[in-house]
């Protein structure tokens, strides 16, 4: 995984609360079995409408998602997390997460940073006024700056970590692969095992 | 220090934790299906791993299997791709699958619980959201992504933050014709599709406990609509009749420590919730949703709302407008006047054997009304086995409904069973999203009782309706 440490780049301001993962990406896009390439399917519904905000020429190329609260609801793909981020989104700010989706995001390097709703209203209007103003992202100061403004941001410090050390989760667990065999001999007998499958 | 049960079956599984990680939590079982598992194994390959725990892991096709022709080659070929790929990675890393075609096979959340490999106290993983639906054994049960799905195929255990916890509870006893759906219908339009974010729901109270498992399953499954990471019920005595004797559940001396243990997995006195909600359960009629998501429900002898006037949150006013935009609804119409062009009966939410009697207790004697097509989806080859051992299907099929073979289907139109753009349906499933069941569908969510009296009058309706 990629260290993520601060980004720069233009933002689009998505007024929409409630996006679903089902908005993020529709479940047609779901059939794949490739981790990447997913596009095409980011926002499918609402990108087929020329006046959708992401097909307007002067977003193009935007980096940086700013989204209305209760982002990433619904279904638990993953393929939300890599839609966004195979078109080219690195963080997505808004005032409020779905939890699946936040922790996917985590796993896949894209920061999802929380921002207070009146600081992401401003963001909006700044950036529907100035659509390529420059946004720059600092994970370690956990700062959103943009034209001489600051805003702070909340992310846990496990997160921030992981994500300023680029750290894929399977090595960080695999470090304590004793722990898990010795927790594997306290198991109670009775707990059912899918091996060798039974008589129903 | 009492404890809440959410917080005893965490504690039980904590592998390791250590101050500002997350804990280190083991997973008793992991639920794999076609559509979230491929770039797992995928992963596992490409860093030269194994699956840690085959027998604490089992796969079934549902999200995309077709509910037709099921013995000829799947007709689409990303579809098939799919299948192929669970089917080869199952053989790969020896992981047990039920394909289609198999008695097991059907919706990953109704296969666990009906080979009795859900149990209480256990924690339950699968990527899909509706994990939720095993959390009515008193299981932590929860979707995860694809990532995690690789994390708990190659270590079986999964880093976690902690969950807060949210008592709700539901008192007194439902009426007549109100069923579980209604339940978790009114929940989620109580608290909205946020208002469980970072909990686990504890749902208590007479008419929880009144409950069968199915309809336990019912509310623990819509968790997610709220937001909520699960949803669980104390385990007691219909939980314990649910499991014994089923295929893997425990049996002899394993079964008297299992149900001792069970036991225990009770919220204590005095613990204390993060939050508490009380629905009053003697209130409760038959719900439907209006709107775009599962919070965006009302009682059936309501009418549309107005966003202008009926939403005092600003938010609210426009997510509503924008819903009855979509849905092509005009506000004070009455909910009973709106009519459907199709009826889903099926989904992890409402796909058990008990949900299909309850419908065709409704339809039987009845013709589906002219203009609705009916879609019968059993949640599984078993359930749709039993259910013609019943005669089940020969009641929807006499009212003229299509009697299908198992799997998610029309819940998220991932196989050929989608509606037609501004086609209306009136589903048993549980989400009402833009286009989730096809490209400019519209759902209207409701229980397995309100989709037959629907499907007979051909207009949102329950079973009360018929009589008059």
């Amino acid at each position: 995984m990629e260290k993520f440490t601060t980004h720069t780049g233009r933002a689009l301001p998505l007024r929409r609360s409630n996006v679903d993962t089902d908005q993020i990406i529709p479940a047609v896009y779901l059939k794949r079995i490739t981790r990447t390439g997913f596009e095409d399917g980011l926002f499918a519904a609402w990108r087929a409408d020329p006046e959708f905000i992401l097909n307007q020429e002067q977003y193009e190329g935007v980096s940086i998602l700013v989204a209305g609260p209760d982002f990433g609801t619904g279904s638990s793909r993953e393929h939300a997390v890599w839609a966004l981020k195979d078109y080219g989104f690195k963080v997505v700010l808004s005032a409020r997460f779905a939890d699946i989706f936040r922790g996917n995001s985590a796993k896949d390097g894209l920061l999802t940073a929380v921002l207070k709703q009146d600081d992401i209203e401003l963001l909006w209007k700044l950036l529907e006024n100035k659509p390529d103003a420059e946004v720059t992202v600092d994970l370690e100061a956990r700062e959103v700056r943009v034209e001489g403004h600051v805003f702070t941001f909340e992310v846990d410090d496990y997160t921030r970590w992981r994500l300023l050390e680029g750290l894929d989760d399977i090595s960080l667990t695999l470090r304590h692969a004793e722990v898990i065999d010795e927790f594997e001999t306290k198991r109670p007998g009775f707990k059912p095992k899918t091996l060798p499958a039974a008589a129903a | 220090m009492p404890h809440t049960l959410a917080e005893k079956v965490w504690a039980d599984h904590v592998v390791r934790s250590a101050d500002g990680e997350p804990d280190l939590l083991y997973i008793d079982l992991h639920l794999l299906h076609e559509v979230t598992s491929p770039q797992a194994f995928d992963g596992l390959r490409q860093a030269g791993r194994t699956v840690r725990r085959p027998d604490l892991t089992i796969a079934t096709e549902d999200h995309n299997t077709p509910t037709l022709d099921i013995d000829k080659p799947i007709a689409d070929p990303v579809s098939r791709l799919q299948i192929d790929t669970l089917r080869k990675n199952c053989a790969d890393f020896g992981v047990r699958i039920h394909p289609l075609g198999d008695a097991q096979q059907g919706i990953v959340h109704v296969v666990g619980p009906q080979l009795g490999l859900t149990q209480p106290g256990m924690t339950v993983v699968c990527g899909d959201s509706h994990t939720s639906t095993h959390g009515a054994f008193g299981a932590l049960a929860f979707g995860i992504g694809t990532s995690e799905v690789e994390h708990v195929l190659a270590t079986q255990t999964l880093p976690l933050k902690p969950f807060k916890t949210m008592a709700v509870t539901v008192t007194g006893e439902l009426g007549e014709g109100v069923t579980a759906k209604d339940v978790v219908l009114a929940v989620i339009a109580k608290i909205g599709t946020g208002g469980g974010q970072g909990y686990v729901l504890e749902y208590r109270g007479e008419a929880i406990e009144r409950l069968s498992m199915e309809g336990r399953m019912t509310v623990c499954n819509m968790s997610i609509e709220a937001g909520a990471r699960a949803g669980m019920i104390a385990p007691d005595e219909t939980t314990f009749a649910y499991l014994k004797g089923r295929a893997h559940a425990p049996s002899g001396a394993d079964w008297d420590a299992a149900v001792a243990y069970w036991k225990t997995l009770r919220t204590d006195d005095g613990a204390a919730f993060d939050a508490e909600v009380v629905i009053d359960g003697d209130a409760l009629t038959p719900y439907v949703t209006w709107g775009t998501n599962p919070g965006q429900g009302l009682p059936l002898s309501a009418s549309v709302p107005d966003p202008e006037t009926d939403f005092a949150d600003e938010g609210d006013k426009v997510s509503a407008r924008k819903a009855l935009e979509y849905m092509g609804l005009e506000a004070g119409t009455p909910l009973r006047e709106i009519k459907v062009d199709t009826v889903f009966l099926g989904s992890c939410t409402n796909g058990r054997l008990e949900d299909l009697r309850a419908a065709a207790a409704v339809i039987k004697g009845h013709k589906v009304a002219d203009g609705v097509r009916m879609l019968v989806v059993p949640g599984s080859a078993r359930v749709r086995l039993e259910a013609e051992a019943e005669g089940l299907h020969e009641v929807f099929l006499e009212a003229g409904a299509e009697w299908r073979f198992a799997g998610c289907s029309m819940c998220l139109g991932m196989n050929p069973d989608q509606l037609a753009p501004g086609e209306r349906s009136a589903s048993t499933s549980n989400r009402n999203f833009e286009g989730r069941q096809g490209k400019g569908g519209r759902t209207h969510l409701v229980s397995p009782l309100v989709a037959a009296a629907t499907a007979i009058r051909g207009t949102l309706s329950s079973p009360s309706d018929l009589a008059a």
